[in-house]
């Protein structure tokens, strides 16, 4: 090959290689992309049954309750506005606590109950999601001095 | 008194890099000696008055010293001393002042060890060092001053966090940064050459072993904190596609090209525009990590103090950076010749593959990372990039490249025979290809990924092997012919043997811990069994310990394998006192080939608790694979020619013409 030609076959390895990269990040953007919801978005949007989807919110005060099989628990996430039922069958992380944020991936049943995968509490005593944390910033109930616990008063 | 001299120091420190950043490349473009040779002084002073800078706090958290703020906050007179220590840098202040300690020694180290180098690129690879100095030792001083005090002063401290006082996560961060801030070395050395405008082999071979070096040292780094994220998280894995794991992966993908096309330069003269593109790539993708974990844009289950402020000086520093480096980049890359071409199937044109595929792999890795980002500026809605989207992007581009792998060694350098390679690799292609058939064949749950995977395991060591094998001679003249082979043989080349042959280990662990993996979740009281991969795990109950800094709750449970009790685990729940803040001890009992893995749940009201158990084949070969990932880069970073006197540099200049106009 003349070294034009070859230097063209370099650049054509590249080009494939890179359009195969761009072909395999849009598939994989379909369902490697979950959204981030507080129990008011999940109102508004309606967010169906089944479609996973990552919780956000505080848990409630008062409503950690351990279910007959020993393993289940479960607890309501609130945003101050709106709250969810959320079950998980599993280990909670250490740091999950009542009044402290947490994140939780899973699916709504068709009951309207959040069935958790995954329950995230970050591995720092002041931790709120900061979606959530936005959020609430933008609905107006996000005190600075609550030490991260904007809401005491919490309607279920 | 010691915090004073500490925040003197500092001063003292960003002065110096300051004068640093100027006085050598001036001293390189006036071709003046003894501002070029003024700019080692510099860069060995500011390592100095960093290195008083960080022994001033470290005195500080020894002995609890709580009129410093940094110290009440993160330190406790009850604390061990070990974590008295690691606790300067288990914070956001203290951390950074490390990270510049790190940079300074790096910077310093130019000086010391670069004797070889040409002056004027030296004192340039130095004068760029300063100005990196300058930006971090500003952004301590300016917005995360470790030495401030407070008034008055607190009885005790409020505590490091639990979960950072532990052996694992205490040297992560040293290491992480090692790797981290010596990608700045090969960064300073892209930029020095395009200011001289001349990239020649010399220049290949004086980048390389500091690309190596940091090289390892990330890999080490990256290493320890998915073992900590494995034995301390309690979930059982060990990577999790975060963001805040992916800034740390990100400059190893790219670094680890640059470490490769480096060869070419030195080798062949040529990729060397590119070679340039990739260290100033790989210290960009290092501060965009650095960004995203300080300032909190990204959410992360790891960070720690995140501060949107400091976020936005650190993006300062990477805008400046990355923009001042593509733009000289832009202008002078252009005269930076090549030394020609080559054919596709040759040892270089291997390594262009392995290069292309490094650089789109961290591509996907960085987009999906900042996605989210780009979604929510659009105010298109919050969404995370799971590991979904990251092992359906990343896994695709790295078969290729791990099949490419195995045979690159073959290929002579210029032009090869690829006949002549694939011919050595029967025997091991046939075994691979057999390997993955009796996974195929035997194993029902996920058999393509496990075939997959295996196989590339299987090939990669293999391949690995067979290659020293035919270097060595080995089975066709005797042995002691092949002893004495392998004691000649360069360091490089079993660096590479060792490196890729770890390559294949890692992958081997982290499909095998993946597909294999065993969960039971279970409610148990004292006297329950459990059944897991043919152990039988009973639950003996619990028992409380106390501990100086924490109270625990252990529970105690026997393993029986084939009626055998062969081991006790003993899994605990902390409650660390200062902080009232819980933690989980996973035990874990390894025979390196398989962990069993147990936590320790929380009680219900009838005295049970839930217990996770895991089985995790092969896990335990990831960590050991990345340890000889590391001493490959060592054993490599001792070739002879690392040591030896520079090559003649070519005469050729392009530099004069330009600097002329």
């Amino acid at each position: 090959m003349r070294p034009k030609r070859r230097r063209m076959a370099f650049l054509g390895l590249g080009l494939v290689l890179l359009a195969t990269a761009v072909g395999l990040v849009l598939a994989a953007l379909g369902d490697g992309v979950t959204f981030f919801f507080t129990p008011s978005k999940v109102a508004e949007k309606k967010v169906p049954a089944g479609q996973q989807f990552r919780l956000g919110g505080l848990v409630a005060q008062g409503s950690r309750k351990m279910l007959k099989d020993g393993l289940t628990v479960s607890f309501r996430v609130t945003d101050c506005i709106k709250s969810l039922p959320v079950v998980y069958t599993g280990v909670l992380p250490d740091l999950f606590r009542e009044g402290q944020g947490v994140v939780a991936i899973g699916r709504l049943e068709p009951s309207g109950v959040f069935r958790a995968e995954t329950v995230l509490a970050k591995h720092d005593e002041n931790y709120m999601p900061k979606d959530l944390a936005d959020q609430l910033k933008e609905q107006g109930k996000w005190h600075e001095d609550g030490g991260g616990k904007p809401c005491p008063e919490t309607e279920t | 008194m010691t915090a004073e001299i500490g925040h003197f120091a500092l001063i003292v420190a960003a002065v110096l890099s300051l004068g640093q950043s100027v006085l050598p490349l001036i001293g390189a473009s006036r071709r003046h000696g003894g501002l070029m040779a003024l700019g080692g002084t510099l860069a060995t002073g500011q390592f100095v008055f960093v290195l008083i800078a960080f022994g001033a706090l470290t005195w500080a958290y020894l002995v609890s010293d709580f009129s410093v703020a940094n110290v009440a906050q993160n330190s406790h007179s009850k604390k061990p001393s070990l974590y008295k220590i690691t606790g300067v840098w288990g914070n956001h202040e203290g951390s950074m002042v490390l990270w510049c300690l790190i940079l300074a020694l790096f910077g310093a180290s130019v000086a010391w060890f670069g004797s070889n180098v040409a002056p004027s690129l030296r004192a340039r690879v130095i004068g760029i060092q300063g100005m990196i100095g300058v930006g971090f030792l500003a952004f301590v001083l300016l917005t995360s001053n470790p030495f401030d005090r407070v008034n008055p002063v607190p009885l005790d401290g409020q505590g490091l966090n639990p979960i950072l006082q532990d052996p694992g996560l205490a040297f992560h961060p040293p290491l992480l940064y090692l790797g981290y801030v010596g990608f700045s070395v090969t960064f300073s050395f892209a930029i020095a050459a395009l200011l001289e405008g001349r990239v020649d082999a010399s220049w290949g071979r004086w980048v390389r072993p500091w690309a190596l070096a940091a090289w390892s040292f990330l890999t080490l780094g990256i290493a320890l904190g998915s073992w900590w994220a494995y034995y301390e998280l309690g979930w059982g894995g060990f990577w999790f596609w975060d963001p805040v794991e992916n800034a740390s992966f990100m400059p190893w993908l790219v670094g680890t090209a640059l470490l490769h096309s480096a060869v070419v330069v030195e080798r062949r003269d040529a990729l060397k525009s590119w070679s340039v593109l990739l260290a100033i790539l790989t210290f960009s993708l290092s501060l965009l990590g650095t960004f995203l974990v300080r300032s909190g844009v990204l959410t992360s289950v790891h960070t720690f103090a995140t501060d949107p402020e400091r976020g936005l000086f650190i993006l300062g520093i990477l805008i400046l950076t990355i923009g001042g480096a593509l733009a000289l980049y832009a202008w002078r890359a252009p005269i930076l010749k090549g030394g020609g071409l080559f054919r596709p199937i040759s040892r270089e044109g291997s390594l262009i593959l392995n290069n292309l595929m490094l650089t789109i792999a961290a591509l996907t890795v960085l987009f999906g990372t900042l996605y989210p980002l780009i979604i929510d500026g659009l105010g298109l809605g919050k969404i995370s990039v799971g590991p979904p989207y990251f092992n359906a992007t990343f896994i695709p581009l790295m078969v290729p490249m791990m099949i490419a792998m195995g045979i690159a060694p073959f290929l002579p350098w210029k032009r090869a025979d690829f006949g002549a390679a694939i011919s050595q690799l029967t025997f091991v292609g046939l075994v691979t290809i057999l390997v993955a058939a009796v996974i195929l064949y035997l194993e029902d749950r996920s058999s393509f990924l496990a075939a997959l995977g295996i196989g590339l395991a299987v090939w990669l060591v293999g391949a690995s092997l067979r290659e020293l094998a035919s270097r060595l001679n080995l089975f066709r003249g005797s042995l002691g012919a092949s002893l004495r082979r392998a004691a000649g043989l360069p360091r490089g080349a079993w660096g590479m043997t060792i490196s890729h042959a770890a390559a294949g280990m890692m992958v081997a662990g982290i499909t095998a811990s993946g597909v294999w993996q065993t969960e039971v979740v279970r409610y148990m009281k004292a006297g329950d069994r459990a059944d897991v991969a043919g152990y039988s795990i009973t639950f003996k109950g619990v028992h409380q310990l106390r501990s100086s800094n924490y109270l625990a709750r252990q529970g105690i449970f026997a393993v029986v394998q084939d009626g055998v009790n062969i081991a006790t685990l003993r899994p605990e729940k902390r409650i660390y006192l200062p902080q009232r803040m819980p933690t989980t001890e996973a035990a874990i009992r390894t025979n390196l080939l398989a962990d069993l893995y147990v936590v320790l749940g929380d009680p219900n009201n009838e005295g049970g608790y839930a217990v996770r158990l895991y089985h995790n084949p092969l896990v335990a070969w990831i960590w050991i694979g990345a340890i000889l990932m590391f001493l490959g880069g060592v054993v490599s970073l001792t070739d002879r020619r690392h040591r030896v006197g520079a090559p003649r540099r070519s005469t050729r200049s392009i530099a004069a013409p330009l600097a002329k106009a």
